[in-house]
């Protein structure tokens, strides 16, 4: 298991980029799904940083890795806002481009490229876990 | 992240190079902003060096895009794709919208 913290910032992205390519090897993910995985964190902290702490400067972010039996757990804690995905509405990927939204593909990516995605709140934390097995 | 534009007869080329993240992307939207604000709206992005792309970074495309295609004054086109980031572009529902080739040379071509 490997643990991290890095400061709530959109410059810790490249740095948990390298963190997390680094464990997902360790786990034995192949390059996509790492890249795969790369990209979910990406999108988590990124979603931390602007909903959860409403923006840079404002928090800590720790990272948990743990390798399991056919993949890696990746564990995201923050001490903002919570925040319920289940307000995030699903993008609507066939509509005309005059009417796409700009935001909404954060999540959307995010449950796409993992197998699990579960939060839990609690009064002092936000917990995010995320599973990508190997296939 | 690093960007260079070039300006052609028919278009201006830009050239990435790296992470387009939440870090990165408003370079980006100010490149784009300082070509679209001398009347310019026919662009080419040179992806043959980008290895990561997040949703941020895909905001920074839909809205140029949306951008330069309005009045029909010009398009954006995307060149030199790796095979991940063409993959975050399927699963963004992105393949159908923007015009993708191969490299950067057909690309300004197109226009």
């Amino acid at each position: 298991m490997a643990l991290r913290t890095f400061p709530g910032n959109f410059e810790s992205l490249a740095e948990i980029a390298e963190f997390i390519r680094l464990e997902g090897k360790e786990a034995g993910l192949s390059n996509k799904e790492i890249f795969e995985l790369e990209t979910a964190v990406d999108e988590a902290v990124s979603n931390i940083i602007e909903h959860a702490y409403g923006g840079e400067g404002l928090g800590e972010i720790n990272l948990i890795c743990k390798p399991i039996a056919d993949g890696i757990e990746v564990i995201l804690e923050d001490f903002g806002q919570p925040f319920d995905p289940s307000c995030v509405a699903a993008p609507d990927l066939s509509i005309q481009l005059e009417n796409r939204k700009n935001h909404g593909l954060g999540y959307y990516l995010m449950c796409q490229l993992t197998d699990v995605v579960h939060f839990e709140f609690s009064d002092s934390q936000n917990r995010l876990t995320l599973i990508k097995r190997k296939k | 992240m690093e960007i260079s534009t070039s300006q052609f007869k028919h278009c201006d080329v830009i050239k990435v190079t790296g992470r387009i993240d939440s870090a990165t992307s408003p370079q980006l939207a100010e490149a784009i902003n300082r070509i679209n604000d001398q009347g310019r709206y026919k662009l080419v992005i040179d992806f043959t060096d980008v290895n990561f792309i997040s949703s941020a970074g895909l905001r920074v495309l839909i809205a140029t895009l949306k951008n330069c295609r309005r009045y029909n004054r010009g398009d954006l086109v995307l060149a030199g794709m790796q095979e991940n980031i063409h993959s975050v572009f399927d699963l963004a529902g992105f393949t159908s919208i923007f015009k993708i080739h191969d490299d950067v040379l057909s690309a300004v071509g197109s226009f």
